[in-house]
C-alpha cells in the first residue's frame, strides 16, 4: 500500500503580510471570512421588551449610545425578520412560552442575549414562585450580560462579544453552526403554563441543574 | 359558530356609531390579541380587542406576564431590604417610588426626617418627573407613528438627568437613594451646579419640543377628541395623576396631603379641559413646566444641615405592631405603600397601589368606538409602565 504524500500546507499569512498586501490595494479574504463578517455588521435584533432591561436597551438604540455604530439598529417588530433576541427583563412563568414560541418563530442563523440578572438567573426575584430562573433552561444564549440593569455599554459590550462569535464560526465541517448543519435544529419544544409550574421546568437538552463535585 | 354570534349581546358605548353585532350585511367581528409582544404595548402588556371593522367594540385587558412577586417578597425581606425592590416597580421612577415607601416606613415607624433631606427628596421627585413625562411624550409621538425623532430628542434629556441621578447615587436607573429618616448621599456643591444648570436649560428643550409638536396638525389630528374620558368615571375609577387632571378634577396630592415640604412652595396645578388624548399629553409638558419652578425654588432653599436623622434606624428596623399607608403623588399619579407591622423584621403585609395599574381599569371606556390604532395611542397616553402594572 502506497499512501499519497500529505499535501503541503498552505503557507501561513501573517497580518503583517495582509496589512502590506491591503496598503498595495489587495484583499485577501476567504469566503468564510466574507460571509462571517457581513452577517457580524448586520445582526438585527427583535423589538422585544421584558421589563427594566428594555429602557437601557432603547437607550442604547439612542443618541448617545448609538447602536447603529455596531450595524445593530434596525429593531425589527416582527421574530421573522429578527437575527438576534434579546431578553431584556424578568421572565415570568407566563411569559416564557410566549418566549419560546417568539425564538422558534425567527429564521436562522438567529442568536439570544440573555440580558440582565433575571434573564439569566431570576436576579433579584428568583424567590419568586412566578418567576423563570434563567431563559437558559429553555432557549440557547449566546452572551449573558450581568447587571441589574446593565449599562448600554455592557449592551454593546455583550453586541461586539456576539460579533466575535459569528466572526468565528466555520462555514463547513462539524465544527459549524447550527444553521449549517441539516440535522441541527433550531425549534425548541414550548413549555405550557402549567397548574403550579412550567410543564416541563426545564429543557434537558439544554440545562442540566449544576452538580457539585467535592474533592476527597 | 361566528364570532359575532359568540359576542351578541355586547352594547356599543353611548353616541358612538357602532353598528348593530347581528348585521348581515356586513362581516364578523373580528378578535385580535395585541401582545403580550407587540411593539406598541408598552412592554408585556396584552389586549384582547374586538373589532368591527377598524373599530373597537370591545376591549379586554389580559395582565401578569411581568408579575414579580413583588408583594410576596416585600413581605419575606426585612424594611430596607424592600428598598431596592421599589426602583423596579415602575423602572422609570425609582426616586419617587423610594420616597413612597420610605414615607410608609417612616409613618410607621414614626422617624423624622430633617430640613435638607425634604428639600433633596423633592428635587430629586420633580427631576423624576421630569424625567418621566419627557419620555412619555417621546413615546406617546412614537406611538401615533412618529418613528423616531421624537424619542431621540426625549431620551437626549433623559441622559442629562440619569447622569445626575448616577452622580448622586450610582445607579442611572435603580437609585436606591431614599432611607427611612433621610437619604443616602449629600449632593456636592458641584452637583448641584449641575442641577441649576440643567434646570435652568429644560426650559428651553420644551420650548423647541412644543414647537415642534405641540401645534402639530398630524398630532392634533390624531389625539384631539380621541380617547376622551369622563370626570365622573375617572373618579369613580380611582384614577390620578395626570389622567384624572386632564379630565378637569382638581386632585393633586402635593396640594391636597401637602407632605414633606411641598406647601413651602409656589406651583399651580395644571387642568384639562376635555378628557381626551391631547390634554393628557399637553397636561404633562405643563407639569414639566410647574416642576421646573419648584426645582429653582428648591435649589435656591436648600438648607445645610444633616441629610439623614441621627436617630435613624434603618438596618434592624423592627417598627412596632401597627399599620401605615404612605402615599405620595409620583409622575403617574398617586403611589401609595401599605405595611402592616407585627413587630418582626418583615412587614406582615406589604401592598402596593399602583397608579398606573389603577388608571388602565378604564382604557376600555375610552378605546369603545376609537379605531384600533387610536387604541394604541390612548394606551400610551395612559402611561403604564407594566413593572408596576403587574408588580
Amino acid at each position: 500500500m502506497s499512501e499519497a504524500p500529505p499535501a503541503p500546507a498552505a503557507p501561513e499569512i501573517t497580518a503583517a503580510e495582509r496589512d502590506e498586501l491591503r496598503r498595495h490595494g489587495i484583499l485577501l479574504t476567504s469566503l468564510e471570512e466574507l460571509y462571517n463578517w457581513g452577517r457580524s455588521n448586520s445582526v438585527w435584533p427583535l423589538q422585544f421588551g421584558l421589563a427594566c432591561c428594555a429602557i437601557e436597551m432603547i437607550a442604547a438604540s439612542m443618541a448617545r449610545f448609538d447602536i447603529a455604530r455596531f450595524g445593530s439598529e434596525v429593531f425589527r417588530p416582527s421574530p421573522r425578520q429578527a437575527d438576534l433576541l434579546i431578553v431584556s427583563g424578568t421572565v415570568t412563568k407566563k411569559m416564557a412560552p410566549q418566549v419560546v414560541r417568539l425564538w422558534n418563530q425567527m429564521p436562522e442563523p438567529k442568536y439570544c442575549i440573555a440580558m440582565g440578572a433575571c434573564a439569566i438567573s431570576g436576579g433579584p426575584f428568583k424567590q419568586g414562585y412566578n418567576v423563570l430562573k434563567g431563559i437558559d433552561r429553555f432557549i440557547p444564549v449566546d452572551v449573558y450580560i450581568p447587571g441589574c440593569p446593565p449599562r448600554p455599554e455592557a449592551l454593546l459590550h455583550g453586541l461586539m462579544q456576539l460579533q466575535e462569535q459569528i466572526r468565528a464560526q466555520k462555514i463547513s465541517g462539524p465544527e459549524a453552526p447550527r444553521h449549517l448543519r441539516p440535522e441541527a435544529s433550531g425549534e425548541f419544544p414550548v413549555p405550557e403554563f402549567g397548574g403550579s409550574d412550567l410543564v416541563p421546568p426545564r429543557n434537558p437538552d439544554l440545562w442540566e441543574p449544576p452538580t457539585i463535585v467535592r474533592a476527597e | 359558530m361566528s364570532a359575532a354570534g359568540e359576542l351578541a349581546g355586547l352594547s356599543a358605548a353611548p353616541g358612538t356609531t357602532v353598528r348593530a353585532v347581528n348585521d348581515p350585511f356586513h362581516g364578523d367581528l373580528l378578535e385580535v390579541s395585541m401582545g403580550p409582544h407587540h411593539p406598541s404595548t408598552h412592554g408585556v402588556f396584552r389586549m384582547m380587542v374586538t373589532l368591527d371593522g377598524e373599530t373597537v367594540v370591545k376591549l379586554k385587558p389580559v395582565f401578569g406576564y411581568l408579575h414579580r412577586n413583588h408583594e410576596k417578597l416585600g413581605e419575606n425581606t426585612t424594611y430596607l431590604g424592600s428598598m431596592p425592590y421599589t426602583d423596579r416597580l415602575d423602572y422609570l421612577n425609582s426616586m419617587t417610588n423610594n420616597w413612597a415607601y420610605a414615607l410608609a416606613v417612616e409613618k410607621l415607624s414614626g422617624q423624622p426626617v430633617p430640613e435638607r433631606a425634604e428639600y433633596l427628596r423633592i428635587i430629586l421627585a420633580e427631576l423624576t418627573r421630569l424625567l418621566n413625562h419627557t419620555c412619555l411624550a417621546g413615546f406617546l409621538l412614537q406611538d401615533t407613528g412618529c418613528s423616531g425623532t421624537p424619542l431621540m430628542y426625549a431620551f437626549r434629556e433623559r441622559e442629562h438627568i440619569l447622569d445626575l441621578f448616577e452622580a448622586l447615587s450610582g445607579s442611572r436607573m435603580m437609585c436606591n437613594y431614599q432611607r427611612f429618616g433621610g437619604c443616602r448621599v449629600d449632593p456636592t456643591p458641584g452637583w448641584l451646579a449641575a442641577a441649576a444648570r440643567l434646570v435652568d436649560g429644560y426650559g428651553r428643550f420644551l420650548d423647541e419640543y412644543e414647537a415642534l409638536i405641540t401645534g402639530n396638525e398630524i398630532l392634533m389630528a390624531r389625539t384631539q377628541g380621541v380617547g376622551v374620558l369622563q370626570p365622573d368615571l375617572a373618579v369613580n375609577a380611582g384614577a390620578t395623576g395626570p389622567m384624572l387632571r386632564a379630565c378637569g378634577v382638581d386632585y393633586d396630592l402635593r396640594k391636597v396631603d401637602g407632605y414633606g415640604f411641598y406647601p413651602r412652595f409656589e406651583f399651580r396645578v395644571p387642568l384639562g379641559d376635555h378628557g381626551d388624548t391631547y390634554d393628557r399629553y399637553m397636561i404633562r409638558v405643563l407639569e414639566m413646566r410647574e416642576s421646573i419652578r419648584i426645582l429653582q425654588q428648591a435649589l435656591r432653599d436648600l438648607p445645610a444641615g444633616p441629610i439623614i436623622d441621627a436617630k435613624a434606624k434603618n438596618r434592624g428596623l423592627r417598627p412596632k405592631a401597627g399599620e401605615a399607608y404612605g402615599r405620595i403623588e409620583g409622575p403617574k399619579g398617586e403611589i401609595g405603600f401599605y405595611l402592616i407591622s407585627d413587630g418582626g423584621p418583615n412587614p406582615y403585609r406589604y401592598r402596593v397601589r399602583p397608579p398606573s395599574f389603577i388608571n388602565l381599569t378604564v382604557l376600555e371606556d375610552m378605546c369603545l368606538g376609537q379605531t384600533v390604532a387610536d387604541a394604541v395611542v390612548i394606551l400610551g397616553s395612559v402611561d403604564i409602565v407594566l413593572g408596576e402594572v403587574d408588580r
